[in-house]
């Protein structure tokens, strides 16, 4: 049945591969120019921040009863008596040298308090994060399986309802019941600060149990329509072994949307942070901005919304590289 | 949103339960402060921060209030400010959201350019940066979580009005000269109310939880002010003296939160609401056909009264195939056709066991290459059978795993089943590409599927059906997708497959020609049933008046050129509801009370069969040489 025929001068197609006109220096061209473009909306929202406050900031700052001459001084440092245009070149100048200001409470330089937080804050997003991935793929394929074609339904209503109910619950509240019980109550682990491995436990557990159950519930819907499709059904016939079927044909198929929500709920747990970090007395940023804000330290306010802004499009465009190089098909080419 | 279907929403328990929540807070935010509100301040010096005592049930804070009170007071506030934020967030949804369709179009693009930029940045960000132009407190925190809120809504109403804008009373609203204003208030938003008032609602859950985030935080209500989030966080500090200071506003948080949401899904959710109905097995009538396959010791297809259901919904079964008796000899090749609907496909899949997970199989005898699948396991199944029959289906576009490169997924047949390794198995694909006259196969077994032709991917198709050496080829459709030229290949690939590796073929097909081109045996199919098996051979003395039909409909086939072509009036019957007697009855000209009892399979010729009261015997006139697959 191998017999060698002769193949016909069949109308080869001539695109070789993706790579033909390069489409994917296209795509990046265009997917770049857009973080560009939303960078600088980013900065310029920063920077517009401090002149959007009504009234005197520095004043606000330093208090009503501040002699008026501090305050002037103080403006003076900052900048704020030059023409707006003179400011936001000089703002933007510094920012390429990687100088965000001075606090205006400590004096310290603000990349030196970023520099000391950053690391607890990516440290607890990054951990909560893989702990989503880890637990809601296997999670929401192995119900996918198990609700198929409209099985299970008593499971298929428990899993649906219990995940809405918990994601629906925000992560500092959940912090809170989660420092109830097991650190005030069983007394297992560390409610506060930022140490060994246990102290993480609690913070990335309250961090990644909502987005890791929104999650599970939407690889199990759309594991469950690529189930309906023509190729699981060739797959099917090849009879290759089920979990065979479901990791190397169904699951890469549902990667798309788990890649985008994924991204989504990455970016919602960067900012998330902010909540968790304050039930826990976590050393991040999160902890650092709200008092920022409290205190009325604008430089070092405006720092960590840009650093949290700079994250959350870092996440987009990777998200969006990551579908262009998992989707064969289409999307680089549109961009 | 009508009336009716509010009430659908409330008869959902989960409806239900929401709204009835609710009504409780909202009859606690009106009455708590009026009958505690002083209460709830009064300090009481001998009792500070206490826990859980008969006075204070849920004990008291650091300057000795009761937190129960308190909790229960600061209801209103929480709700009040809640409703505030949502209110703005929408007003101001709304206003960014229909800007675009009143604005032209440059200024338009740069609203819907901000809105998407905007939608990017996750709520709380927004909400922080805008708490801090706002200034800390319970006004700029309600301005925040507004303005936080008001992207990811106006990209809402952005979506609907865009939806609603195309439609022909709007253009013809437009056409009327109504103005832009009076366009956006009578007929766009009235029309897209009903996303509105869900997500307005889901909205209000939202922001009463990103209130209580502020607060807890410190930025939201100040002091002595207080609402959930505020005791929150003042009940944290003290979480380890009285667990109750910390949990309570919480566990109100939640609820309050949960009960908007939930109210505003299943609202959403009304629509459709799914019964859920326990079913028992269906029974299997005795088999009608008694005279049906013979035994046959040469057969590698051998089906008795097959028959699959699927759960109807009205809680009973019906039967797209009820009781067919087929036989496949070896290396024969044998059609199968039928109008879409006559259960041929799901005959065939039934018998390869790929019949879909809802689809209850049964059959008086099955046997599949020298196989009875039915109530083995499937890894038993996926064993016996995996190199023994080969599927070929339609539609190579979707067939195909879009993800996975060629080679691989024809590979993979050769690495599960006969444990090769990578490179044999990858080497043996681009052997059988060749086979099938791919052209540069090693290339080929690169490339995605989205690369291929319709005939190529076709062609790559059949070429995984011979990874093995199958002993029964089953085709579903497989030219349908296809040209004629094209069409013509596959069928002719076909054709030497079966010469070379003496498998059975049945192929599977609505066109009769087709089937003709490349089959022995006929056996069509009408309503779940087989009506007619024959010879091709003896097509011109098709005896039912099924098959005389489908024969006239093909243009290669009648001769009478000038006379215009017959198409078969009426529609094959639904399977829910079929007629008791001959099912092609209603739609047969030669009908009569006989026809009201069914007719089974008899013999009218050597190797002919009809399940037909009256069989016709007038030879048909047609070209059987003259077919060469040019149809369309
Ligand atoms: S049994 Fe009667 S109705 Fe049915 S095909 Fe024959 S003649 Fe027509």
């Amino acid at each position: 049945m191998t017999a060698p025929v002769a193949a016909p001068p069949a109308p080869t197609r001539t695109r070789v591969s993706a790579w033909a006109g390069n489409p994917w220096a296209g795509f990046l061209f265009r997917r770049l120019g857009r973080l560009l473009v939303s960078l600088a909306v980013l900065v310029t929202l920063a920077f517009g921040m401090i002149h959007l406050i009504p009234g005197d900031p520095v004043r606000a700052a330093l208090g009503v009863t501040a002699p008026p001459d501090l305050v002037d001084a103080r403006r003076e440092a900052l900048g704020l008596n030059d023409p707006l245009g003179t400011q936001f070149v000089n703002y933007v100048r510094a920012l390429f040298s990687g100088d965000l200001g001075v606090s205006m409470t400590s004096g310290v330089p603000v990349s030196d308090t970023i520099g000391q937080r950053l690391p607890a804050t990516a440290s607890l997003a990054i951990v909560a994060f893989v702990v989503v991935m880890l637990a809601a793929i296997p999670l929401g394929l192995a119900m996918a399986v198990l609700t198929r074609g409209g099985r299970r339904r008593g499971a298929e209503l428990g899993f649906t309802s219990t995940s809405a109910v918990v994601a629906a619950i925000p992560e500092f509240l959940l912090a809170v019941g989660l420092v109830f019980v097991f650190g005030v109550s069983l007394g297992w682990l560390p409610v506060a600060g930022r140490g060994g491995g246990s102290s993480y436990v609690l913070p990335v557990l309250a961090l990644s149990l909502g987005p890791a159950l929104l999650m599970a519930r939407i690889v199990r819907v759309e594991a469950l329509a690529v189930m309906d499709e023509d190729f699981v059904r060739t797959a099917r016939a090849k009879r290759l072994p089920p979990l065979r079927v479901y990791v190397r044909h169904v699951f890469p198929n549902a990667l798309t949307s788990t890649l985008t929500i994924g991204g989504l709920l990455l970016s919602g747990m960067i900012v998330g942070t902010v909540l968790v970090e304050n039930v826990f007395a976590w050393p991040g940023m999160g902890m650092t901005i709200v008092s920022s804000i409290l205190a009325k330290d604008y430089p070092v306010v405006q720092g960590i919304v840009l650093v949290y802004g700079a994250a959350v499009l870092l996440v987009n465009l990777v998200v969006d590289v990551l579908l262009a190089v998992a989707d064969p098909r289409s999307t680089i080419r549109e961009g | 949103m009508g009336r009716e279907q509010w009430r659908a929403a409330l008869r959902n328990p989960v409806g239900a339960v929401a709204a009835g929540l609710l009504v409780l807070l909202a009859i606690l935010a009106i009455v708590a402060p009026i009958l505690w509100g002083d209460a709830a301040e009064e300090t009481d010096p001998a009792a500070l921060s206490q826990g859980s005592t008969s006075e204070h049930p849920l004990g008291t804070d650091a300057l000795g209030r009761d937190i129960l009170l308190r909790v229960l007071v600061a209801t209103r506030y929480s709700l009040g400010l809640a409703l505030l934020a949502t209110a703005i967030c929408v007003t101001a949804g709304v206003v960014l959201g229909v800007l675009p369709a009143v604005l032209g179009r440059r200024a338009g693009r740069l609203v819907t350019a901000a809105v998407n930029l905007a939608v990017a940045f996750p709520g709380l960000l927004l909400a922080l940066f805008f708490a801090v132009i706002f200034g800390v407190g319970a006004r700029g925190a309600v301005l925040a979580i507004a303005l936080a809120g008001a992207p990811s809504f106006a990209r809402l109403v952005q979506t609907n009005v865009a939806a609603v804008a195309g439609r022909d009373y709007v253009a013809a609203a437009r056409v009327a000269g109504v103005g832009r204003f009076r366009l956006i208030a009578r007929h766009l938003l009235p029309n897209i109310g009903e996303p509105l008032v869900v997500n307005a609602t889901v909205m209000a859950g939202t922001a009463l939880l990103s209130f209580a985030g502020l607060s807890f935080l410190g930025l939201g209500v100040q002091p002595p002010a207080y609402d959930w989030g505020r005791l929150l966080g003042e009940g944290l500090d003290r979480i380890y003296i009285n667990p109750a200071a910390a949990l309570a506003p919480g566990v109100a948080v939640v609820v309050a939160g949960l009960a908007f949401t939930l109210l505003g899904e299943s609202i959403a959710q009304v629509v459709g609401v799914r019964a859920v109905r326990r079913r028992r097995a269906p029974e299997t009538e005795p088999a009608m056909t008694a005279a049906a396959a013979e035994p046959d010791g040469d057969a590698v297809l051998a089906a008795d009264d097959l028959r699959v259901a699927f759960p109807a919904r009205d809680g009973g079964w019906t039967h797209p195939v009820d009781g067919v008796s087929l036989t496949v000899r070896r290396g024969e090749t044998v059609g199968i056709v039928g109008e879409s609907g006559s259960g041929k496909s799901l005959t065939a899949l039934a018998v390869a066991q790929l019949a879909p997970d809802a689809a209850h199989v049964t059959a008086g005898r099955l046997e599949v290459a020298g196989v009875a699948p039915l109530g083995r396991t499937g890894a038993e199944v996926r064993d016996l059978l995996g190199t023994r029959v080969a599927m070929v289906f339609q539609d190579p576009m979707t067939s195909f795993n879009p993800s996975m490169r060629v080679g691989r997924q024809l590979a993979e047949v050769t690495r599960v089943h006969e444990r090769q390794g990578k490179r044999a198995a990858l080497a043996r694909a681009v052997d059988r590409l060749r086979t099938v006259r791919v052209p540069a196969p090693e290339r080929r077994a690169h490339q995605y599927p989205h690369e291929f032709s319709g005939g190529m991917r076709q062609r790559a198709m059949i070429a995984m059906g011979l990874m093995s050496t199958p002993e029964l080829i089953i085709a579903d459709e497989p030219t349908t997708a296809l040209d004629v030229t094209v069409q013509r290949q596959v069928l002719r690939l076909l054709k030497d497959v079966q010469a070379e590796t003496g498998a059975a073929v049945v192929l599977i097909s609505h066109d009769i020609a087709v089937v003709a081109q490349l089959c022995e045996r006929v056996v069509v199919m009408y309503a779940g049933r087989v009506v007619e098996e024959l010879p091709v051979g003896r097509l011109g003395a098709a005896a039912h008046p099924y098959t005389r039909a489908l024969l006239a409909s093909v243009p290669d086939l009648a001769t009478d050129r000038d006379r215009p072509l017959a198409t078969i009036a009426g529609r094959p019957p639904d399977p829910a509801d079929r007629p008791e007697g001959c099912a092609f009855a209603p739609r047969c000209d030669f009908a009569d009370d006989a026809c009201r009892v069914r007719p089974g399979l008899s013999a009218v010729a050597p190797d002919q069969r009809a399940a037909c009261w009256h069989p016709r015997s007038r030879p048909l006139d047609l070209t059987l040489d003259a077919v060469t697959g040019g149809q369309a």
